[in-house]
């Protein structure tokens, strides 16, 4: 719990990233330079909005993180949407089956650009539990799309939820966009 | 009603069920004393048996035995069905014209277990897909595409 607290407080220190480019002042206002990918980057890292999709008990603590306690709103990740045509992050809070992964994939496929996805808990990263003798689990969610974060737990605690939406937030900002698709190939 | 009362009741009934006392009275039966009991424990006023809360199977790998769980809200009294069904063409009577509940259950448990439930009103498959083969929830049950085993 201390561990846990303290690491969050360490990337709480970066918060907010410092903006990659520089205010010019001149009479009557300011002209903004800097990279802009950059400049794009760290806009996109400070508002990703979440899809709500939750296939079990680790919906529960998302909501938990999403809630007054934990409050991801603080780091950007405003307000969790009910439609993929408005998300950014999908976290997959759950165990997907196999009858849910096509429902998973159109989720995906329906998010605009540019859309991240986190891998919360045991089930989502390889089937966790389930992962022997059952005839209906996806072992792991990226045999359907491509994760950027995994978020080990069973469930995480929202401290760890935190950390995967900011460790998101970095990825985002360092402009590491290489993902392998579940074919191989670059995207 | 007391469990000593409910199960001198029982016996009433049908003579030849057995019944194991204890916290929950466990009544074996044969499938084909289901049809006449089951309205008996439901409509009979001393038992009014009007809530069926579990209809479960359990595969023993010799046989199956289908389990219902029934309380009665009026007497508050339980009372736990068990039946062995034969485990290559296991059939029983429905009981979902009896209590309703038990329609989709017994939808479970046929694509579960594969039990025929006579005189069902729409014995499809529930959740899994409608051309699934075979039965996952029995123990036996193999699938070398999607499940790993231990």
């Amino acid at each position: 719990m201390t561990d846990m607290t303290q690491t969050v407080t360490n990337y709480t220190d970066k918060q907010p990233a410092k903006f990659p480019g520089l205010v010019q002042e001149t009479p009557g206002g300011g002209i903004l330079s800097g990279p802009l990918d950059d400049v794009v980057n760290w806009a996109r890292s400070n508002s990703l909005w979440p899809l709500t999709f939750a296939t079990s008990c680790c919906g529960i603590e998302m909501m938990s993180t999403a809630a007054a306690k934990y409050d991801f709103a603080r780091f950007g990740f405003e307000v969790a949407r009910a439609t993929p045509r408005q998300a950014d992050v999908i976290i997959i809070a759950g165990t997907i089956v196999n009858k849910m992964a096509p429902v998973l994939k159109r989720l995906y496929d329906q998010m605009a650009d540019p859309k991240y996805v986190i891998a919360m808990g045991a089930c989502a990263i390889s089937g966790g539990p389930f992962f022997y003798n059952t005839y209906s689990v996806v072992k792991g969610a990226d045999h359907v799309i491509p994760v950027d974060v995994y978020v080990a737990g069973c469930p995480p605690r929202p401290e760890a939820l935190l950390h995967a939406l900011i460790t998101l937030q970095e990825k985002i900002r360092l402009g590491i966009r290489e993902r392998v698709d579940i074919d191989g190939t670059k995207i | 009603m007391t469990n000593e009362e409910l199960i001198a009741r029982l016996q009433d009934i049908d003579p030849s069920i057995s019944v194991d006392a204890g916290e929950w009275p466990n009544a074996h039966i044969e499938a084909t004393a289901w049809p006449v009991l089951a309205p008996a424990l439901r409509l009979c006023d001393e038992l009014a048996f009007d809530y069926l809360f579990c209809l479960t199977c359990v595969d023993w790998k010799t046989h199956l035995t289908m389990v219902y769980h029934l309380t009665s809200t009026r007497h508050r009294h339980h009372l736990v069905v068990k039946s062995k069904l034969d485990r290559e063409a296991p059939s029983i009577r429905t009981v979902s014209d009896i209590w309703r509940t038990a329609e989709f259950h017994e939808r479970e448990v046929f694509e579960m277990f594969g039990v025929h439930f006579e005189e069902h009103p729409d014995l499809r498959k529930l959740i899994l897909p409608d051309d699934w083969q075979g039965y996952p929830l029995r123990k036996d049950y193999e699938d070398p595409v999607n499940m790993i085993k231990l």
